[in-house]
């Protein structure tokens, strides 16, 4: 809870924000009791940021350190960018959640744990030789062991369920506690049981039970000292909704194909942590979507090449390991200059590395992991609500200029969900295809809007303009194969020539901050919310700190080379070993600079940015 | 799209651009047999895609007036399913060959099948890699010497129909390359075919492989090596006509009539609609002789069939009604 919190409001303490982890066994449903305290409230008005932290194993054995699935909510009064660093209410289910999640713990903080399940097998799983509970190792935090599963049992017992369905709801109880402790109402999360278990009355009645019983138990015992409330966060007037970022990219593509009176076709492969896109468009076949799951992930972006050609916004959805496979499809779509957007939400690598965990690392894939020159466009998303806008801009530039475009975005914003001001779809900007020729117009098939250098896209079916196209060397205009060596370096050029000119057509660099001073922060992608957290406080303290973060990676915006030279130092922070800082090194080599990185599978926090950036206007 | 379309010759169907296939090369015939077949599909030009891989049955797209499209490497089943779901009104040809459509394509192939989707596949078996210059395929013999077995391939080969049949196929066909009029019949049916129509022509190679099929094409042997199989009649081959096809009660032999008690009544007449695919499968097995024409041709739905109804079963469902329904759907609230 954060040191501004003051306020009394009769007998509930105020604060501006708090961070509370839930942890638990992959099975305990700490995935749902987290959403459930993050979605009530957004309801009552909080800014909120949340992330899931789960294993890649679905089921590992009970009780494990690597079975251990957790979920953190950051919610607030104040403007909230984050899942937050520092937890300050976990609540641990047993003690390999505790021992793996502690270290997010400060002192002084509390910690909630089922006591009943420290028992000396438990304890040996998760390496303790002694109860931590009993020995004194968690004198420094405000520890409330509370009998979780023995209370739960007791709230249903007459109700003849069978021990697992009781220790099901074990979730619901530790859910009731944490809802009291921050003043939430029980009324929406009883809703959601009801449409969950609506058709199971005797689960329903036991989770609300359950519930109920935790809420009434925190409330009783002395043993939580007061509670607290967060009252509702200033934002943007509007209709807001909870979205998470795999969904918003989803939605964001169902957007773009109405606005540019495209059909929409997803070839996909399931990989994690992409496969959630392709669930969320596969339940909106009826709006002209067609999803299909192909046999591997080449056949995923061939089908959606395939549809290109036919003149469908296409698409297909991916994670790193994926789009190492797509490479040479990806190829095809430079060479016959079909529109594309190819989604990558990065995960560790390289290999299968960390598939559940995030990272920046293939953004140099994105720019170059194909053979011959082959540029395409590469974007990124930065929060879980820009997913839709990116996903939408991808969708643009794909079918106005002709061209594949690489959506970058991570599991950290994928998974993670935030609030997202509604908006309609009639209000975007319409797409604005390359236009297929009129009938009996004069048509080569790569003849080229001279302004874009996009060719005009005909498609099989419309009569007259029957060609064909391959990945052989094109001869310019007519589209013939052709092995003339002059004419291979100018179609090198003039595809690189297409990808640049792209800048005339995206949204120049903006900062946060001050157009000039000391330190500019660079950053790219889905670590947007942790950087922008940091430099503010920064700036609140008076320091001459701003931000510029790209959504734009190729090409660039135009006015980067401006904005880098009006500061003093500059550095390039990213989730991998420094690959923009590279990018920059080589686009604008005549300025210094200087890297933050981190490759541990997790997003930066904001307390290492701040002694970082902290570190460097000192040092000045 | 007016209902009616032109009248068509083969003419119409042929590009400018100049053939490069080696003087001799099979390709030539299925080339023909194409540009003849087209007319008497009924479709329009503009409603034919051709869509192929990589290798010398690849370049086949570049010699026909429709839409075409050259992609990589054994893709092409894969690109033509994408083609296809866009545009269910097209008549899309997968042109393929037995290192692009078994080797590096052999999933994409099998995965088709199993879906049955609405294409038709050509696959130009000529045994051998032709493009990279003669290296063995999936399909060359035990013991076939090429420039990667100089002491004889020891991969034993895949055989086309077997595959088929064991994907769930329901449309395969196989024809000898040197009979352009039967293969221009053969690919009208695989047209009027609904769901994936393979077919595989047995092409002979002049420079890496030549005569690979001549054991079965030879003008001296055709007669008593080539089975003709037409649907509702009997198995009968040979010179003389007098030979045929039994079910012994444990696998197909050929049999002469007239020789051991064995009379006409005797000889299988072909099923090609049998939806039990065991005799096909014996059919494709055979290799004396050699069973060409269309082996099996069974309509169950597509995979566009059934996409299609259940995205009109959800529309009926659906809830949203346009995708500010859904935008708006749930949980909000307003600040």
């Amino acid at each position: 809870m954060s040191d501004t919190a003051t306020t009394q409001d009769k007998n509930k303490i105020r604060l501006d924000r708090v961070v509370i982890r839930f942890a638990g066994d992959s099975g305990d449903g700490m995935q749902l009791t987290g959403s459930q305290f993050s979605d009530t409230s957004a309801m009552l008005g909080n800014d909120i940021a949340t992330f899931p932290n789960y294993p890649a194993e679905i089921r590992a054995p009970e009780g494990s350190i690597y079975g251990v699935s957790g979920f953190q909510v950051h919610i607030g009064e104040v403007e909230i960018s984050t899942p937050g660093d520092d937890v300050d209410v976990l609540v641990a289910m047993n003690p390999a959640a505790l021992k793996t999640n502690i270290s997010a713990v400060q002192h002084g903080k509390t910690i909630i744990v089922d006591a009943d399940e420290f028992t000396t097998k438990n304890l040996g799983k998760a390496g303790y030789s002694d109860n931590p509970l009993e020995d004194g190792t968690l004198s420094a935090y405000n520890l409330i062991p509370a009998p979780i599963t023995q209370l739960s049992r007791g709230a249903i017992k007459e109700m003849g369920l069978d021990n697992t369905s009781m220790n099901r709801t074990r979730n619901m109880f530790a859910l009731g506690m944490v809802f009291w402790m921050f003043s939430r109402p029980l009324d929406y999360t009883i809703k959601f049981l009801e449409k969950k278990f609506g058709h199971k009355p005797q689960i329903f009645e036991a989770n609300v039970k359950v519930l109920k019983s935790g809420y009434h138990y925190a409330e009783t015992m002395e043993l939580l000292s007061s509670a607290y409330t967060i009252l509702p966060a200033k934002m943007t007037g509007g209709t807001y909704r909870i979205l998470m970022g795999n969904t918003a990219i989803a939605w964001g593509f169902l957007a773009a194909a109405e606005r540019s009176g495209k059909h929409l076709f997803l070839g996909s492969y399931p990989i994690t942590p992409a496969s959630d896109i392709l669930h969320e468009l596969s339940e909106h076949q009826h709006f002209g979507v067609t999803t299909f799951q192909a046999e591997d992930e080449i056949a995923g972006i061939c089908s959606a090449i395939g549809a290109s050609f036919a003149g469908n916004l296409a698409l297909t959805t991916t994670s790193g390991p994926g789009l190492a496979l797509k490479s040479e499809a990806i190829g095809l779509a430079v060479m016959t200059e079909l529109p594309l957007v190819i989604v990558n939400v990065q995960r560790g690598g390289p290999s299968t590395g960390l598939p559940t965990k995030t990272e920046q690392a293939d953004l140099l894939q994105a720019m170059y992991g194909r053979n011959g020159e082959s540029p395409v466009i590469v974007v990124a998303a930065s929060s879980p609500s820009n997913c839709f806008d990116m996903a939408y801009e991808a969708s643009r530039l794909a079918l106005e200029h002709m061209t594949p475009v690489i959506l970058l975005t991570d599991g950290y914003i994928a998974n993670g969900s935030a609030p997202w001001r509604i908006r309609s779809v009639n209000d975007l900007e319409p797409i604005k295809p390359a236009v297929a020729p009129l009938p009996g117009e004069e048509w080569l098939p790569y003849l080229r809007n001279p302004e874009t250098l996009a060719r005009r896209w005909a498609t099989p079916g419309m009569p007259g303009f029957e060609h064909r196209i391959g990945g052989l060397e094109k001869e310019d205009g007519t589209g013939h194969i052709s092995y003339d060596p002059e004419n291979h370096e100018h179609m090198v050029k003039l595809r690189a020539e297409k990808v640049r000119r792209v800048e005339n057509y995206i949204p120049e660099l903006q900062l946060d901050g001050a157009e000039s001073g000391d330190l500019l922060v660079v950053g790219w992608g889905g670590t947007y919310g942790s950087l922008h957290t940091a430099v503010k406080a920064l700036q609140e303290e008076g320091h001459a700190v701003s931000l510029a973060h790209f959504h734009y990676i190729n090409p660039m915006p135009r006015n980067t080379r401006e904005v880098f030279s009006r500061f003093k130092q500059i550095v390039v922070c990213e989730l991998n070993l420094g690959q923009f800082a590279t990018l920059l090194r080589s686009s604008f080599p005549e300025f210094p600079y200087l890297q933050y990185n981190k490759v541990q599978g997790l997003p930066f926090t904001v307390f290492e940015l701040n002694a970082h950036f902290r570190n460097l206007l000192n040092a000045k | 799209m007016s209902t009616q379309p032109p009248t068509y010759t083969f003419k119409d169907f042929v590009s400018d651009q100049e053939v490069r296939w080696c003087p001799g090369c099979g390709d030539y015939v299925i080339l023909r047999a194409m540009q003849k077949a087209l007319p008497m599909m009924g479709k329009r030009r503009e409603d034919f895609v051709f869509i192929s891989g990589i290798g010398c049955s690849s370049r086949f797209p570049y010699y026909m007036e429709t839409y075409g499209f050259h992609t990589i490497h054994g893709r092409a089943p894969a690109i033509a399913t994408g083609v296809k779901l866009s545009n269910p009104a097209l008549s899309v040809w997968v042109m393929t060959g037995d290192g692009d459509g078994l080797a590096i394509g052999g999933n994409h192939m099998i995965h088709v099948i199993r879906r049955n989707v609405d294409l038709n596949v050509v696959l130009f078996n000529n045994k051998i890699y032709g493009l990279t210059k003669g290296q063995f395929s999936p399909t060359s013999d035990l013991g076939q010497k090429t420039k990667s077995s100089p002491y004889g391939n020891t991969q034993p080969p895949f055989n086309f129909g077997e595959l088929t049949i064991g994907s769930a196929g329901q449309f395969y066909a196989r024809t000898p390359d040197n009979n352009p009029n039967d293969m221009a019949d053969i690919f009208a049916a695989a047209e009027k075919h609904k769901g994936t129509s393979v077919v595989e022509i047995l092409q002979n190679c002049v420079i890496f492989n030549d005569g690979a099929y001549d054991s079965y094409t030879d003008k001296t042997v055709r007669d008593d090596m080539l089975l003709y199989l037409k649907h509702g009649e009997k198995m009968i081959f040979g010179k003389e006509k007098n030979k045929g096809i039994r079910f012994n009660g444990r696998m197909l032999e050929a049999v002469t009539i007239g020789e051991n008690g064995i009379t006409e009544d005797d000889i299988l007449v072909h099923d090609a609609h049998d939806y039990n695919p065991s005799m096909h499968f014996m059919l494709t097995q055979m290799d004396n002789p050699l069973p060409v024409g269309i082996i099996r041709s069974v309509e169950t739905p597509t995979y566009e069939e059934r996409m299609a109804t259940q995205a009109e079963s959800i529309k009926n469902r659906s809830k949203y009604k346009s995708i500010d329904d859904l935008l708006f759907s749930g949980e909000t609230y307003s600040v």
